[in-house]
């Protein structure tokens, strides 16, 4: 034999993709979001130009047409501040958990935040401000943790079926004590919608501005996970062969996952999906490497509650489709699509 | 004794998918003996089996028991003669083995029968001929491997079938449970007059325990025969691209493969010399 | 090589020795004096006999029990309410006698729904344990991979868009679960392996078809939590006869065919290569076995609404009570119909507002759904 075999694929195939491919796909992303953002703001149930758009900006409310920009630019604002969260939180969770099926709404992690607020606001009197984030965020910490421990009983750890049966059945079981404490409260069963279903329709300065904080503070530990997830990616004991601080490691970028997903869910109500979905598309142009994939992730996602948030207020004009349904429409198939293209043995 | 079975496989082309596992393959089955097939991974072995015994059915040629295309055979008619022991069965939670052997009885139970003592009867035949009556109402979750299989073994039994078809008996048993199921195998072979045909991974195994050998390589029949006749140096080399030296077992007098890798060969053999019949 | 001789061939020795010089006996004639221990294999026989009797014995107790609690807390849920009317006018109502003031109240409002409230928990544990056992997989249960869903998708849009009446919203639901039960057999079929990727692809499923039943309600004149409950939960309130002719003419119907397979669907419980040797005809039986599944699953929830967790609970309750043996079918029906009617009374009558069926199950089954997860996961259960 004289030619040397072939390198093995170990695991997921590593591709070495040169820096400046990525850095170009990146920037297509962020024009791709532009043009999304835009779309966001000039279309509805009423149509409006740029030139309104820019007036608007400028302050001018006068008009139908400038006083639906500036409803539209925070609800954009939260579209773009929501889907970066989330698809950031749905890759740190995938690995975190090596599971290419994590997802904060599979999890569970969405509906346990939502769970903390509904109590929240029909027994203490909760009301929209910095404390709902902090009780959603704590709702969600509590159902990872909830959900994590259940699905790694038993041979073989948190397997893909395990977690997602764990999620789906805690997922449930949470859904129905919010049915149940919601009820009953005639007073509150309007605020409760919004919590069983995601929207963005209910963005405004005010709580963008609370809930901003949060966002900014877990992107930043997300993104300093970043080169710790590399490694854990390769499994517990190849990590902390290799130097990495495991059980730190993980718990920060947890954190930093749940603290995204439970202050986004804060402000839209649940959105599933876009937490899978995003990475594994980014996953496509960016490989395993996570300090590439949460960037891609933050804009992609971003473009794609957008853009679902469009869609959803223009398919039914002049009513609107929630973008938690939208998400979920568009979101489900992929998720099967992800399933059937998976090797067992991954699953 | 167990009356004969005839058993062959004519022209046999299997596959799955567009995938072709076995390419026109024609073996005949000794009735009354123990067969063995042999091969490398992915030739075919498990495949042929499980075509023998109904479950894939063949792109062409045909598997005939008795003169009788299986294939044409209604399932549980052929279950009443033809047993198959599949690579990975799966035991439900709890259990117990006794209901788990009287599973076997399935095919000569109809829609409306009840338990008959003949049922009784084959299921405590069956746990006494693979020595499990002692775990008759142990949880098959709690057991061993080797008992296990056993329990696996006795369900196949209490079947009453009189050609049993086993696939990979042996792959996940520790050395001495690997023996005891052999012998077992064996012990029915002799008393009963069972025909057995078993999928072994096992080169020394097989060519101690089999009376008839059968080497696979490609999806075809590389070499049939007694053991001694099939378990040759070429032969090896051909099936599993492996050098090797045969030798006559001491304790047995079957042949004995012993692999030559690339470190740890003394230059000359001491033991015995090639295999001779 | 020579194999060893076959026993009882050898060379005839001394005349007394009678295994050496006679033929192998045949097989089955255990009688025989020569054959040691012909009657300790009939004690072995007694004893597998006896084994199987007690566990039919368990198994018979526990479907009495069952069933006697089924009537106690039938004709309860009949007798208790904001009027309490004692049994023998309960009776007469039943019986077709105008009881003054009950035939309305029992007649016209307890009696249709906890007929339904039986009759619909009869169905979900049917379906329930058909599917758990087919799937090899206490999870794999119709609630949750999709076909619930899918049955609650078609009847929210046909009641709600729609406005069709009962029995079109039976067809539109009965068409939505076997839609839905194809599909994710469809789309989790590859290389044989089924079972993980099924359930979790019904998991997939289950949430588009969800976010699709939340858009129908939605869309609806006003966001109604209570119809949103019913599709989403399930509820028993207002039930009336016209509902619950379907599910019952579906139990009448389906319910023998299931049985009738009911031992080959014990056999599938070993793998399917295993049950193909014990000559069960895997497809057939599977097929048959799923339409019928989804027929009681599909009919009931287009009543009721998806009543949460009881497809799922039944099966592994029924196991539990009834032990590892024997078909599950009959139990966990059973067991289904006292869970969906104990919840109804209790979400009615025992908690300060009334409460829906669904959200009762829901709140309840959940910690012990989480921790049947725990424990098979712990076991190393079939996960």
């Amino acid at each position: 034999m004289t030619t040397a075999p072939p390198l093995p694929a170990v695991g997921v195939a590593v591709v070495r993709r040169p820096r400046r491919l990525r850095a170009v796909w990146l920037l297509v992303l962020v024009a791709v979001l532009v043009g999304v953002v835009l779309l966001s703001v000039t279309v509805g149930s009423r149509d409006v130009s740029l030139a309104d758009v820019w007036a608007a900006l400028g302050g001018a409310t006068d008009g139908f047409d400038r006083a639906s920009v500036a409803k539209r630019v925070p609800r954009t604002v939260l579209a773009v501040a929501a889907g970066a969260a989330l698809a950031v939180s749905g890759a740190v969770m995938q690995g975190v958990t090596r599971n290419p099926l994590a997802d904060p709404g599979i999890l569970g992690v969405n509906t346990g935040a939502s769970l903390a607020v509904v109590a929240g606001i029909a027994f203490f009197g909760l009301s929209a401000s910095t404390t709902t984030i902090w009780v959603a965020v704590a709702g969600a910490g509590a159902t990872a943790l909830v959900v994590y421990a259940i699905g790694s009983l038993g041979r073989g750890g948190a397997t893909p079926l395990k977690l997602a049966l764990a999620g789906a059945a805690t997922s449930a079981a949470l859904a129905s004590f919010i049915t149940a404490i919601a009820l009953p409260r005639g007073d509150i069963a309007s605020s409760i919608r919004s919590w069983q279903i995601g929207g963005v329709g209910g963005g405004t300065w005010a709580s963008l501005e609370q809930v901003a904080p949060f966002l900014v503070v877990g992107v930043v530990v997300c993104l300093l996970s970043a080169k710790a997830l590399n490694s854990l990616a390769l499994g517990d004991d190849l990590a902390a062969g290799l130097g990495e601080r495991v059980a730190v490691a993980r718990g920060a970028a947890a954190l930093g996952a749940v603290v995204l997903c439970g202050a986004a869910t804060a402000v839209t109500g649940p959105i599933g999906f876009v937490g899978l979905v995003v990475p594994h598309a980014c996953r496509l142009l960016t490989g395993v490497d996570h300090r590439w994939l949460l960037p891609f992730s933050a804009v992609a996602g971003a473009v794609l509650l957008t853009g679902a948030d469009v869609v959803g207020r223009v398919v039914a004009r002049p009513a609107e489709i929630d973008v938690g349904i939208v998400t979920a429409l568009i979101g489900a198939p992929v998720f099967i699509w992800i399933v059937r293209r998976s090797k067992v043995k991954a699953l | 004794m167990t009356a004969d079975h005839t058993l062959d496989a004519e022209h046999l082309t299997l596959g799955y998918g567009e995938l072709t596992v076995v390419d026109d393959l024609s073996l005949v089955v000794p009735p009354g003996r123990i067969t063995a097939i042999v091969g490398a991974n992915a030739c075919g072995k498990s495949t042929l089996l499980r075509s023998m015994s109904r479950l894939l059915k063949p792109r062409s040629g045909q598997v005939v028991l008795d003169g009788r295309e299986v294939h044409r055979t209604p399932a549980r008619q052929l279950a009443r003669t033809l047993g198959l022991l599949p690579q990975s069965p799966v035991a439900p939670e709890g259990i117990t083995v006794a209901d788990l052997v009287g599973r076997g009885r399935h095919p000569h139970q109809g829609l409306l029968s009840r338990w008959s003592s003949d049922d009784d009867r084959a299921v405590a035949e069956a746990l006494e001929a693979t020595e499990t009556t002692a775990l008759a109402d142990r949880s098959v979750d709690e057991l061993s491997g080797g008992q296990r299989q056993r329990v696996w073994i006795a369900m196949a039994l209490a079947q009453q079938t009189d050609v049993l078809l086993l696939d990979e008996p042996t792959t996940f048993l520790d050395v001495s449970h690997q023996v005891e199921v052999l012998d077992l195998l064996t012990d029915l072979n002799r008393r009963r007059g069972t025909t057995i045909v078993m999928v072994l991974h096992d080169l020394n195994l097989a060519a101690r325990y089999a009376d008839h050998l059968v080497a696979l390589a490609a999806g075809r029949v590389h070499a049939a025969g007694a053991p001694a006749e099939v378990l040759t140096e070429d032969c090896v080399r051909a099936v599993f691209g492996l050098d090797s030296r045969v030798v006559a077992d001491p304790t047995t007098g079957a042949p004995m493969m012993l692999p030559l890798g690339r470190h740890h060969v003394v230059a000359e053999p001491t033991v015995g010399g090639p295999a001779s019949s | 090589m020579d194999r060893p001789p076959l026993e009882g061939e050898g060379p005839v020795s001394a005349p007394t020795d009678l295994r050496a010089s006679k033929p192998v006996p045949p097989r089955g004639a255990g009688g025989e004096p020569a054959r040691p221990g012909s009657s300790r294999l009939d004690a072995v026989a007694a004893s597998v006999a006896a084994g199987r009797a007690r566990r039919g014995r368990r198994r018979r107790a526990v479907v009495g029990v069952l069933v006697a609690a089924l009537v106690v807390v039938f004709v309860l849920s009949l007798m208790v309410g904001r009027t309490f009317y004692g049994p023998g006018e309960v009776l007469g109502v039943v019986l077709g006698q105008d009881v003054p003031g009950a035939t309305f109240t029992v007649g016209r409002l307890r009696l249709p729904r906890a007929v339904l409230a039986v009759a619909a928990g009869l169905c979900f544990g049917l379906g329930g344990v058909t599917f758990q056992t087919m799937l090899r997989n206490p999870l794999a249960s119709p609630d949750i991979i999709g076909i619930s869903s899918g049955a609650s998708a078609a009847a929210a849009f046909a009641i709600v868009t729609l406005s069709l009446d009962d029995g079109q919203v039976s067809a539109f639901a009965i068409a939505a679960g076997l839609a839905v039960a194809v599909l994710v057999y469809l789309l989790s079929k590859r290389g044989g392996v089924a079972g993980t990727r099924l359930v979790l692809v019904g998991i997939g499923v289950a949430a588009m078809l969800d976010s699709l039943t939340a858009y129908v309600l939605s869309n609806a004149a006003q966001w109604d939590l209570q119809e949103a409950t019913r599709w989403l939960t399930g509820s028993l309130n207002g039930s009336s006869w016209p509902q619950v002719v379907p599910v019952l003419v579906a139990l009448v119907v389906l319910t023998p065919l299931l049985l009738s397979r009911s031992r080959d669907l014990a056999a599938t419980q070993l793998g399917d290569d295993a049950a193909s040797a014990l000559g069960v005809r895997v497809d057939r039986t599977r097929l048959v076995v799923i339409v019928a599944a989804v027929g009681l699953i599909s009919f009931a929830t287009a009543a009721c609404g998806p009543i949460a967790f009881v497809a799922f609970l039944s099966g592994p309750i029924a196991a539990r009570l009834v032990g590892p043996s024997g078909s599950l079918l009959v139990p966990s029906a059973l067991v289904g119909a006292l869970l969906v009617l104990v919840a109804d009374v209790v979400g009615q009558y025992a908690l300060g507002t009334r409460f829906p069926v669904g959200v009762v199950t829901g709140v309840l089954g959940a910690p012990y759904l989480i921790w049947l997860i725990v424990r098979t996961n712990r076991s190393g259960g079939s996960l």
